[in-house]
């Protein structure tokens, strides 16, 4: 029944995706991306064996170099690590962790950065201006050297990690969806649905955070992206997560003793999975952003 | 503008004293110190004396008002590990920190610039897109990772250049430097490189952004219009308006780059201040740390301040609403 010639409203999301698709390389990211995902939660099943069990591992398999047949009697297609790991086990495994440290750290950011930067649009004055100072004070400071010292300080395990990439992150959001909101709040709609005695909360759920979505959706993505890269330095430098559950920059960091010798494997196929991931998260979040920006809008 | 002036040296001052408060505290927070100067097998009176000597059987107040004290006569305790004095330790290792972060952003500024103006002047050139691409990676590709590729690559695989160290140094005005050797400066390019991409793909987007919106204002339409040939209007036109955000980009990044340091100096093994704060992190060496984030702390605010300073002098409208 639906005619294309007929002038109907196409709901915002269907018009989104339907400018989403007509780029091929962002269309492609959001593919590895997606396939990234799937992967790394279906960790358990697909990966020939289970890294962290450390009983199943033989030092005879040690840093083996791609096809080898280990004691398991199966092909190791990536080789093997310093452990006797299976590195494709141990890349998979590793894709789980640092995909969930970055969407715990990212979603937790986005809550608390959204929360301050809409409290300080709204409320206006006083709070407003000490909110945003402080996180313009947070902005000017490097994420990297805050997450470092709050790594240092708070110890190594998965809260304390996002912990301190949410202190390092939160701001971004905060900054992005005061920036928008308080654009909305001076027009004049708002103001007079503030000059009603409608609830403070509904001014806030439906006019100010609506209209920071879209900036808020854009900042998600890269931060996303920012928080597996930062995991992965800070793991790297030896301050991230407990060596018995390898992110992928664990895994890259265990490697750099062996890189010297030629045995570049145990690190390269790690960090190249980390970096795939990482762009296709920025080719999509790039793509989306020029969607969203309404200066753009053909 | 004087009103403004206090104001904003006050807001620093409350940031700086809140600062000191939240790193004491937190440093204070990590392991036990007596696990780092004390072998596991020293007797109780030494173990009291050392306790004593050191002031960590006093409460945390006292304690932090006694680190303030002395950090007015400009004395910053002594390092834990290399017993010598903190700021003794960390200004003999500032200079190879230095002569690397300015190395990178000097050359991040002197390639990312024209590569940017180029891919702005011809947006659509085959070559501007692979520059953009580029600077793509270089903003997603994490530091260390760029880091280990080079010196895969260079040190490695070809072994055109050493993987770590300083090299032969020069002693100039009493400072050992690197820049001035030719082996020191084979020992430089690799670790500057690695540092230097991140800004680049900054200096190339900047430059780019400006010069696209430039070249479509009416100046360059009516100097083109008079005949102006198209390397004067860059030179005189493009160059010349795109530079002030470049500047000012410039001079907020070279504080970031100095954090940023700390993963390029650990991976290149280069003796600067970076690796001196991973190492004392994980030697739980508590005055080196906390040195080196009031040092920082105190570097950011300082910068952020001239910053504010610099946009007072050139905006008046921000002068007369921030100082009523």
């Amino acid at each position: 029944m639906t005619d294309a010639s007929a002038p109907r409203a196409i709901s915002p999301f269907r018009r989104f995706w339907s400018r989403f698709f007509e780029d091929r390389i962002a269309v492609a990211a959001l593919i590895v991306v997606i396939v990234f995902a799937a992967l790394a939660f279906l960790a358990p099943w697909i990966a020939p064996q289970d890294p962290y069990d450390l009983a199943g591992l033989s030092l005879r398999d040690a840093r083996r170099p791609p096809g080898y047949v280990g004691s398991g009697g199966y092909v190791h297609w990536l080789g093997t690590d310093a452990q006797g790991r299976d590195l494709l086990s141990a890349i998979l495994y590793g894709l789980r962790v640092s995909i969930q440290i970055g969407i715990a750290a990212g979603a937790v950011a986005l809550t608390i950065g959204t929360t301050v930067g809409i409290v300080a649009a709204y409320a206006r004055g006083f709070t407003e201006s000490v909110l945003m100072r402080v996180v313009d004070l947070q902005l000017s400071f490097p994420p990297i050297l805050l997450a470092l010292v709050l790594v240092a300080v708070l110890g190594q395990g998965k809260m304390q990690l996002v912990v301190a990439l949410v202190t390092a992150q939160y701001a971004y959001f905060a900054r992005t969806a005061y920036g928008a909101a308080s654009a909305e709040r001076a027009k004049d709609y708002v103001e007079a649905a503030a000059a009603t005695p409608l609830s403070g909360a509904r001014i806030v759920f439906r006019h100010l955070l609506p209209n920071a979505m879209p900036a808020l959706i854009v900042v998600a993505t890269v931060q996303i992206a920012y928080a597996i890269a930062l995991e992965a330095t800070l793991s790297f430098l030896g301050l991230g997560l407990p060596v018995t559950e390898p992110s992928l920059g664990m895994l890259i960091s265990n490697g750099v003793k062996y890189m010297m010798s030629g045995r570049t494997w145990i690190s390269v196929y790690p960090g190249i999975a980390l970096i795939i991931l990482i762009v296709a998260i920025n080719l999509v979040g790039d793509h989306v952003r020029d969607i969203l920006n309404p200066r753009l809008e053909k | 503008m004087t009103g403004f002036l206090i104001q904003r040296l006050l807001q620093a001052i409350v940031i700086m004293a809140v600062m000191s408060v939240i790193v004491f505290a937190g440093v204070y927070a990590i392991g036990n110190p007596l696990e780092v100067l004390l072998p596991p097998e020293a007797p109780q009176d030494i173990r009291d004396a050392v306790i004593k000597r050191f002031g960590l059987d006093r409460p945390l107040w006292e304690q932090y008002g006694l680190y303030i004290y002395n950090l007015f006569q400009g004395d910053l305790g002594r390092s834990y590990i290399y017993n010598e004095p903190v700021l003794q330790l960390i200004f003999g290792r500032l200079p190879a920190t230095i002569e690397l972060v300015l190395t990178s952003v000097i050359g991040a500024l002197v390639i990312g610039v024209p590569l940017g103006i180029w891919a702005g002047y011809r947006p659509n050139a085959f070559s501007s897109r692979a520059i953009m691409a580029v600077s793509i990676l270089g903003f997603s590709v994490p530091t260390f990772w760029i880091g280990l590729i080079l010196i895969l690559t260079f040190a490695v695989n070809l072994g055109w250049l050493p993987s770590g160290g300083r090299g032969d140094t020069v002693e100039v005005l009493g400072v050992a430097w690197s820049v001035f050797t030719l082996d020191g400066w084979s020992h430089l390019i690799l670790p500057a490189t690695n540092l230097a991409l991140f800004k680049l793909a900054i200096m190339i987007r900047l430059a780019r952004a400006g010069t696209r919106e430039v070249m479509l204002s009416d100046t360059v339409k009516f100097a083109r219009a008079a005949g102006i040939s198209e390397g004067t209007i860059i030179r005189r036109h493009v160059l010349k308006l795109i530079s002030i955000p470049i500047a000012t980009v410039f001079g907020l990044e070279l504080g970031s780059t100095l954090a940023f340091a700390v993963v390029t100096e650990t991976i290149f093994a280069w003796p600067g201040v970076g690796k001196l704060i991973i190492d004392s992190i994980q030697n739980l060496d508590r005055p080196v740390m906390m040195a080196y984030l009031i040092l920082t702390a105190g570097l950011f605010v300082t910068i952020n301040l001239v910053v504010d300073l610099v946009y007072a002098l050139l905006d008046p409208r921000l002068r007369r609403r921030a100082a009523p």
